[in-house]
């Protein structure tokens, strides 16, 4: 960590326009759960929908997408990475604190709003709303790395990874059982599946798949921004 | 004593060769890497500044390799071309950020020093989104003096300066210079280099088309034959009474144009001559353009000395 890089990171991220959208997000998310309380639907039923189909599946990959870029792919794009590079800092020291501080701000923007729509929502029985904060974090964590590489990777950050949620998680996920094994969001969903009461939330991806695959994905993702950061050119404008 | 190393480089982008088997060392003083737009000087500056790698040979810092290497930005300031520069912060918060990153032992002390040199001390506290091209890159400059280093390496750092902050720029480089720094800056005016640099690079298209002091890089520039395009009252017979005079090497008469081409053998003579000729003959002189004036055509007439 260097606490630099960490406070121009996170001075990057909140203080654009951008925040505007990140605190959209748990902010509709918690209205959606106070007009959708007490409706007379089957408590358990409104809950998967809330927290599972809309924070877990769109909620968290949306903040991690807007996070995981925003702390490192504006600017490659603007140039001013340069005055980071430019130092002799450990490039895998720059990837690391700017992933603390997308996951922390992930965590902050996704999995405290689920666990606070939760309690409205249902309470803490059978361990569903703990189980979904779980999943939030564990994915939210797994999501800010894997959008930070793709920020590295790429200048078309933003719309990779909007493929990839979108396409890949949410439309190809939903059909075919193979693809739900590579998504961070079923890996989240395995993880509510393990802490809430049995039955409760049902998960296709097995946990000790789920774990294993966050970890490398987690880990990988991480090692490798920081090979290709240390590696990253200059564009000429000749 | 710090010598940035350039051995037989060469960089292409793809089938494009942007920098073509260069070799030059940049030693203590001020160093202009002049050339016109799309040389390769950037291409140039990106590898002496550890953001691109070559596709052949090796860029050193004291015989230390710089790609891929970060302990070199502890020798190394860099004045990026670019502009962005964290908007956000003031310019004090930009240039204590990267004292901070250099992991100076007093941040505050050593980002005071460097935004008094490039006195901008009396700006420090407004957003440098909100500074003019000039403080930007003054408070750039301090952002890569922050640290003392002994190389500092710009790209272009007069581009859309006014002549007030151009001279105020100068005046500071010079004094780095004087230090016994390694200062290289790229441009693409002459008139800007000579006024600084007392070595200079020239590089046009990618190769390295000269090297030495300013004053030879003068005369190479002057002294070439020069072209010019003459109408008079009457071609011919100014032809001929030219031709007699050593300073013309060559006069050919364009029949389209109706005028003559004359290759003068040098700058001086030719354009005392000329008046002079035409007033003997009591020949008037209609039309007098240089036909090859052009930055790029000075350029590669060094390239094919």
């Amino acid at each position: 960590m260097n606490t630099t890089v960490a406070r121009l990171t996170a001075r990057g991220l909140f203080g654009r326009r951008r925040v505007l959208i990140l605190l959209a997000v748990p902010v509709l998310l918690l209205v959606i759960s106070v007009l959708a309380r007490n409706n007379g639907m089957d408590e358990l039923d409104l809950v998967h929908r809330i927290l599972g189909t809309l924070a877990l599946g769109t909620l968290v990959p949306i903040t991690g997408l807007i996070v995981g870029t925003g702390v490192i792919a504006t600017e490659i794009e603007d140039g001013s990475i340069v005055y980071l590079l430019a130092k002799p800092l450990p490039r895998w020291k720059i990837v690391t604190t700017k992933l603390a501080v997308a996951v922390g701000s992930t965590w902050l923007l996704s999995a405290v709003p689920i666990y606070v729509a939760g309690l409205l929502l249902y309470g803490t029985g059978d361990e569903v709303v703990l189980g979904y904060t779980v999943g939030a974090l564990a994915s939210g964590a797994a999501y800010s790395a894997v959008f930070l590489l793709l920020g590295v990777l790429t200048r078309h950050a933003v719309i990779a990874g909007l493929a990839y949620a979108l396409i890949w998680e949410s439309l190809i996920g939903s059909y075919v059982d193979g693809a739900q094994t590579l998504s961070v969001q079923q890996w989240g969903l395995s993880l509510a599946e393990a802490v809430a009461a049995d039955g409760t939330v049902i998960a296709p991806v097995g946990l000790a798949t789920a774990l294993w695959l966050l970890v490398v994905v987690g880990v990988g993702a991480t090692v490798y921004a920081s090979v290709k950061l240390a590696g990253l050119t200059l564009s000429s404008d000749e | 004593m710090a010598v940035i190393t350039i051995d037989k480089v060469s960089r292409w982008f793809g089938n494009v060769v942007a920098v073509n088997d260069v070799t030059m060392t940049i030693g203590p003083g001020i160093t202009g890497l002049l050339g016109p737009n799309g040389a390769g000087k950037s291409t140039l500056i990106h590898m002496m500044s550890g953001f691109l790698a070559p596709s052949a040979g090796a860029v050193t810092l004291d015989g230390a390799r710089i790609w891929r290497n970060q302990e070199v930005y502890r020798e190394i300031g860099l004045v990026p071309e670019k502009e962005s520069m964290y908007d956000y912060l003031t310019g004090w918060e930009f240039v204590l950020a990267n004292a901070e990153l250099h992991g100076l032992a007093d941040p505050g002390a050593a980002a005071e020093r460097a935004l008094a040199l490039v006195e901008m001390g009396y700006a420090q506290d407004r957003h440098t989104g909100t500074y003019s091209k000039g403080m930007k890159q003054r408070v750039k400059m301090a952002s890569a003096l922050v640290h003392d280093p002994s190389v500092l390496l710009l790209d272009e750092p007069f581009n859309g300066m006014d002549p007030r902050q151009r001279l105020h720029l100068m005046e500071l480089l010079r004094r780095f210079g004087a230090d016994g720094r390694t200062v290289l800056f790229s441009s693409h005016i002459l008139e800007e280099v000579e006024q600084l640099a007392r070595h200079i690079e020239v590089v046009v298209a990618g190769r390295h088309a000269a090297s030495g002091d300013f004053r030879e890089i003068r005369r190479l520039m002057t002294d070439r034959p020069h072209r010019y395009l003459v109408r008079s009252s009457d071609d011919r017979q100014l032809a001929s009474a030219l031709i007699a005079d050593g300073s013309t090497a060559g006069i050919e008469f364009d029949a389209a144009e109706k005028a003559l081409r004359i290759q003068a053998v040098d700058f001086q003579g030719f354009t005392t001559l000329l008046p002079k000729v035409a007033r003997a003959a009591g020949i008037r002189l209609y039309t007098v353009s240089p036909a090859d004036e052009s930055l790029e055509s000075v350029f590669s007439y060094l390239v094919s000395s």
